[in-house]
């Protein structure tokens, strides 16, 4: 058991030991600075040139999220067409369907949007052409987009005063060609080395132990993975995702996709103080993240490893921790560590079932998603925290008697309403279409739909309520992830969290882009005495209290019929 | 706050029941509406009177106990009727202490002088003050009442304003230079003054003062806007919390009352800062007020806790009261009589402190100086830097500062005598002021001017350092003793040697680099940098068009007060922003209270939420709701008082208030409710 934490610890240490080169390595990058991957150059270069775009034009905030919301448009309708006409085209050896335009319209809109909701299962759902050209595709575009925002932000604290949020394109192509694309090459070599499947050809066929005869789905898995890991999008190849024994062979992988999950989230929090000069902001954000990050992964693998009181009262030993919906290869601590892991980044992807982690954890993983922003998926996920910030910035600033002020520029009505309308999008979108689902299960279980409301759930109770509170979270928070005891590939799940992806993701990007656009515009206000630091520890406890509040105010009482119910109903 | 010459009982009983009976007259939505957060308890209040109602009228049960609805009906129309008598008292407080100032006014006497008069030019006539409009002209003699706001246009006259300004010192007001204001209500003592009337009846700053107290004319600050918004969100955030609680009741099968629902929705809104936070607003402007700083508005108020750099007179502010004479130093073979004959003829005209002080002097060594006709005295200027005379025995004398005298003595083909320039050195270095007089061009010698530093400045400076405010001095000196003043008072920088344009330069530079200034200022010459300055305080004595430019007047004329309104504008952001954080954490024990009542009847497993151990879930609903209404008028005191400054860095500050009223604010509504729902055991 004392071995299983070691490694969880190490892995973390690891993540951070590695985040933290990559974080300078990132901002040299996009500060136009020299750096190893500087070979790429020709490349960016005939990209620029046979797309017509200066990369060095100035973007005002405006015209930064017009380029980001057109291309997002544009493979939007991209991958719903391939999706609905997948069978017709070739690298099909398994003959699979193609799929119905609501399931078209969920998936593509979850991979364009990072979150990877999967309302299908990989083997049977899609086909090689559509895992390679829409998925894999989607999957590196999406996270780059991420990025790229995130970048206008940057812009955005290091100029005194500038309408100037820098060149969308610029910093989407070399997200891709100097971040994304090669450490994915780097996971998907180790990944193919340890037995990740990279075939073209079909199902293999296999005879078991027992003399049954199986058919085992392959193909090119390692490069989708590595990048599924990395971009926090976690959808997989497979429908169980990493808990497949050919996404995730063995505790090696285990450990390299863990620290892919985390490993660019953490290093943009760096990348932050190193582009803007600020490494003690960045510190400070980054502690604020890790202090309630190593909370939640403490109660996750406490919970996790210690069993389920269930099991315990009918006398059978638990040696190995609640296992449940987990892989013996990995072990519950792993386990646990990549739900937290997961489920902070926005990634999405699991090596283990989160539907039977116990009440605890379930509650944590769910907590997790609806603060979004420890870490946070890449590039979007420091967009979130910044919305905390401002207004941990304006009530302090109230607090210590000066009109509010962050990077030297003024906090005012105009950049408190837009953070506050994000706040409460999170709630409404979360608790409005859990309240709509909930509501249609206890009124209309049997109201004559494709599938019944009342086949929804496989679990009854607080459970039942967990998972559809946990799906809705998960799409609100692009993160992908489900209960999957929860009946989702139907019209109202397909179409209800398609809204709450598109919501959930382009309006909390569009809001910190708008304040930081806004805020970048005003008058630069030098550092005075009488300046309430930002990269101060105090000022992290109060953004941490922030959160908390802010957090816990929304969503107790769903959490309390949900997981802290079934909790209390357990212990 | 040293000057709370009137202060006025923070629950004066007469004020309370003003403050009562407004308490229901804003109970009318179209005024509710303004603060959204209480509109939407009121609107919750009309829930449970029409509940209550129907209960009545049908017997029906399934919503709770006739008592409990109405129960709750009334404690929410408390809590409204608490936030609106927390507004309607600092109204009240605010309206008194402007009606004590008002009263110095009330009608008055005035000697009118009619210019073309109905049978003599300049004929004066007795007419009600209320009948001056502007332009007027009014007499005043010894024993008058000024009846107007007005500008001294010829005369002097010893005035004693302890009607405004509570000090009972008579002062001097006198046509030409800076002091030539006269504030309606205060009293001549001497002498006969003539008075141009500067406002229309009822557009005085009081008069605007007044208003924005009252409220018609209050217009929300910046950052009371962003706030609002800011606890608008809250409160929705908690309607959704709210309505989408329905649908999970429905699926775990638990009735939720209407009751319940409205009193969990009330009490996780912002009610305790909603209430108050108009309350604090005022309460800001009627501090401002009772420091006798008349804000022109409340922005103006909020904008000077901003403030990063300060810019202050030397005179008055650092030094008491101006320099003095005391010294004559003749150049070798310069005769000492004859040498301080010169510098009194050359003061004669000069109406400046220094001046009258060098005659003074002169005076005390036995010499007299006399004007005679055919004398022509030539002014001071800005750009000569210099005044004297020009006799009429054909003597110009001139006295000024050195580098002036110097340059024109230079002109003139002259010298600077030896032992007059090592002089000028040795006072400028001591902190003194040298002025040097010439005759003819030719250097004469140098009189010693010198500055006493008030006591307790340098601590004064000390603490704006502290809250992160930047202190300049602003002076004619030159910059050695400027620098020497500025060294032992304790400021952060000088503008030595000052122009009127100086001033202005220096706002306006500071100003490009992002930074706030406040400045202080009387003379008509300092109008353009009061109104360039982000706060711009004039005196009361100050000319009209200084106070017209500036954003806030100084009844008492104390050019430390500046150092007060900073003081005030923090503070009335911290209130608000402490009580904000409070009413915020004081959610966290209410959801702990509520949420556990309204689930236990169908998940029992949820009475471990129940960590007050509240006895029922009515008494832990009422307990929470109660807490909620009373603790709005157990902060009254705060809000109206405001929270106190302490200039120990923003990150302490911050450190300290997060504890108090964050922490506090988490703890104490524990306690409350716990209390609350003891008290409560023993009827229910």
């Amino acid at each position: 058991m004392n071995s299983e934490i070691t490694g969880v610890v190490l892995i973390f240490l690891l993540t951070v030991i590695l985040a933290y080169p990559l974080g300078k390595y990132i901002a040299r990058v996009f500060a136009g600075e020299k750096t190893i991957t500087g070979f790429m150059n020709p490349l960016e270069k005939f990209i620029f040139r046979i797309s017509g775009i200066n990369p060095r034009k100035s973007m005002n905030w405006k015209q930064f999220l017009k380029a980001m919301l057109t291309i997002n448009l544009l493979w939007l309708v991209y991958g719903m067409f391939l999706l609905i006409f997948q069978d017709k085209l070739p690298l099909n050896p398994d003959g699979n369907p193609g799929q119905t335009p609501d399931l078209a319209f969920n998936t593509a809109i979850s991979f364009l949007v990072n979150c990877n909701l999967q309302h299908y299962s990989g083997e049977s759902g899609l086909t090689y052409f559509t895992q390679l050209f829409v998925v894999t595709f989607l999957q590196f575009v999406s996270a780059a987009t991420g990025i790229a925002v995130m970048m206008a932000l940057f812009n955005g604290l290091k100029e005194k005063t500038s309408n100037n949020l820098g060149n969308f394109w610029n910093y989407f192509v070399k997200s891709i060609t100097r971040i994304l694309l090669p450490l994915s090459i780097i996971v998907a070599v180790i990944l193919a080395f340890n037995g990740t499947p990279t075939s073209y050809e079909g199902k293999d066929s296999i005879v078991t132990l027992q003399g049954d005869s199986v058919q085992v789905s392959r193909g090119p898995a390692a490069g989708m993975i590595a990048i599924k890991q990395l971009g926090t999008n976690g959808g997989g190849w497979f429908g169980v995702n990493s808990a497949h024994p050919l996404e995730n062979p063995n505790y090696l992988t285990n450990a390299v996709e863990t620290i892919s999950i985390l490993v660019i989230p953490i290093a943009l929090v760096f990348a932050l103080g190193f582009y803007i000069n600020k490494r003690k902001l960045a510190n400070v954000i980054f502690a604020v993240m890790t202090f309630l990050f190593v909370i939640f992964c403490a109660i996750t693998v406490y919970y996790e490893t210690k069993g389920n009181p269930a099991i315990d009262q009918l006398g059978i030993a638990q040696t190995a921790g609640s296992m449940e919906g987990k892989e013996v290869r990995l072990g519950a601590a792993a386990t646990a560590f990549w739900s937290v892991a997961t489920t902070s980044t926005s990634n999405g992807s699991v090596n283990g079932m989160h539907d039977s982690l116990t009440p605890v954890s379930g509650g944590v993983v769910i907590l997790d998603m609806m603060i979004n922003a420890l870490y946070g998926g890449v590039g979007v996920g420091l967009l979130n925290y910044f919305i905390f910030i401002i207004i941990a910035v304006f009530i302090s600033g109230l607090m210590v008697g000066r009109t509010p002020e962050f990077m030297g520029h003024k906090v005012e009505a105009r950049e408190v309403k837009i953070a506050a309308l994000v706040t409460l999008l999170s709630a409404f979108l979360i608790k409005g279409f859990t309240a709509l689902a909930a509501y249609m299960v206890a009124h209309h279980p049997d109201i004559a739909w494709q599938v019944k409301p009342g086949a929804w759930l496989n679990n009854p109770s607080y459970h039942g309520f967990s998972e559809m509170l946990y799906e809705f979270t998960s799409a609100n928070a692009n993160n992908g992830s489900g209960f999957e005891g929860l009946g989702d590939n139907n019209i109202f799940w397909n179409v209800t969290t398609g809204i709450v992806l598109i919501l959930g993701r382009y309006l909390p990007i569009i809001a910190p882009v708008a304040i930081i656009g806004l805020l970048a515009k005003k008058k630069f206000i030098p550092e005075s005495p009488g300046t309430l630091r930002t990269d101060s520890g105090t000022f992290g406890v109060m953004t941490l209290a922030v959160i908390i509040i802010i957090t816990a105010l929304s969503y107790l009482p769903a959490l309390a019929l949900g997981p802290l119910a079934e909790y209390f109903s357990l212990y | 706050m040293s000057t709370n010459k009137r202060s006025i009982q923070l629950f004066d009983p007469e004020l309370i029941g003003t403050a009562v009976k407004q308490s229901f007259v804003k109970l009318n939505p179209a005024l509710m509406i303004k603060n959204p957060v209480m509109f939407t308890v009121e609107i919750g209040t009309a829930v449970m009177l029409a509940v209550s109602i129907y209960q009545l009228a049908t017997g029906d049960t399934s919503q709770g106990a006739l008592w409990y609805n109405i129960t709750i009906f009334s404690i929410l129309l408390i809590t409204v009727l608490f936030a609106n008598f927390a507004e309607a008292l600092a109204e009240a407080r605010g309206k008194a202490q402007a009606q004590s100032l008002r009263k110095t006014r009330e009608d008055t006497p005035a000697k009118k002088i009619l210019l073309v008069g109905e049978i003599t030019l300049n004929e004066i006539k007795l007419v009600p003050s209320s009948q001056l409009s502007k332009g007027d002209i009014f007499l005043c003699e010894a024993g008058d009442v000024i009846p107007m706001d007005g500008e001294i246009i010829e005369g002097l006259a010893t005035i004693d304003e302890s009607a405004i300004t509570g000090e009972s010192a008579p002062v001097i007001r006198e046509a030409g230079g800076d002091k030539s204001s006269v504030t309606g209500g205060t009293k001549v003592l001497s002498d006969r003054i003539k008075v141009k009337v500067t406002t229309e009846p009822g557009e005085s700053f009081l008069d605007k003062m007044i208003a924005l107290v009252e409220g018609a004319s209050r217009q929300k600050t910046p950052n009371e806007i962003a706030l609002t918004i800011l606890l608008a969100a809250f409160t929705l955030i908690f309607i959704i919390v709210c309505v989408t609680l329905k649908p999970f009741a429905d699926y775990a099968n638990t009735p939720v009352t209407i009751a319940a629902f409205i009193s969990l929705f009330v009490c996780l809104i912002p009610t305790t800062i909603g209430g108050l936070l108009s309350a604090i607003g005022i309460a800001g402007m009627d501090r401002a007020l009772r420091a006798n700083v008349i804000a022109k508005s409340g922005k103006a108020v909020e904008t000077a806790g901003d403030v990063d750099v300060l810019l202050l007179d030397k005179t008055g502010t650092i030094t008491i009261g101006n320099r003095k004479a005391t010294n004559f130093y003749p150049a070798d073979g310069v005769d000492e009589i004859a040498f301080i004959q010169f510098s009194t003829l050359s003061s004669l005209a000069d109406d400046t402190p220094e001046g009258k002080s060098i005659v003074e002097l002169a005076a005390q060594k036995g010499v007299q100086g006399k004007k005679e006709s055919g004398m022509t005295f030539i002014k001071f200027t800005a750009e000569t830097r210099s005044s004297g005379v020009n006799t009429t025995d054909g003597l110009s004398i001139r006295k000024g500062a050195f580098d002036a005298i110097r340059d024109m003595a230079a002109k003139a083909g002259h010298t600077v005598p030896a032992e007059t320039a090592e002089r000028v050195k040795i006072i400028s270095s001591n902190g003194g002021t040298p002025l040097v007089v010439a005759v003819n061009y030719e250097i004469k010698g140098v009189i010693e001017l010198q500055d006493i530093i008030k006591p307790g400045i340098q601590e004064r400076f000390e603490r704006l350092r502290k809250m992160g405010v930047k202190t300049v001095m602003v002076t004619g000196d030159n910059p050695l003793t400027a620098k020497y003043i500025a060294t032992v008072a304790g400021v952060d920088d000088f503008i030595a040697e000052a122009k009127p344009e100086d001033k202005m330069n220096y706002i306006r530079k500071e100003q490009q680099s992002g930074k706030l200034v406040a400045m202080m200022g009387d003379g008509t010459n300092d109008a353009p940098a009061l109104a360039q300055a982000d706060v711009g305080v004039s005196m009361n004595s100050g000319t009209q068009a200084a106070k017209e430019a500036g954003n806030m007047v100084d009844l008492d004329n104390d050019p430390t007060k500046l150092i007060e309104v900073v003081e005030i504008g923090k503070q009335l952001l911290i209130t608000r922003g402490t009580l904000t954080t409070f009413s915020i954490a004081n959610d966290v024990a209410k959801y702990f209270a509520i949420v556990p009542a309204l689930f236990i009847a169908s998940i029992p497993a949820l009475q471990s939420l129940n960590i007050m151990g509240l006895k029922s879930p009515e008494s832990a609903i009422l307990s929470a709701v109660i807490f909620n209404a009373i603790i709005i008028p157990m902060l009254i005191p705060l809000a109206l008082k405001g929270v106190a400054y302490k200039p120990i860095g923003a990150s302490a500050l911050l450190r300290r208030n997060l504890l108090i009223y964050g922490l506090g604010g988490v703890i104490i509504p524990f306690i409350g409710i716990k209390l609350i729902d003891l008290l409560l055991g023993l009827f229910m």
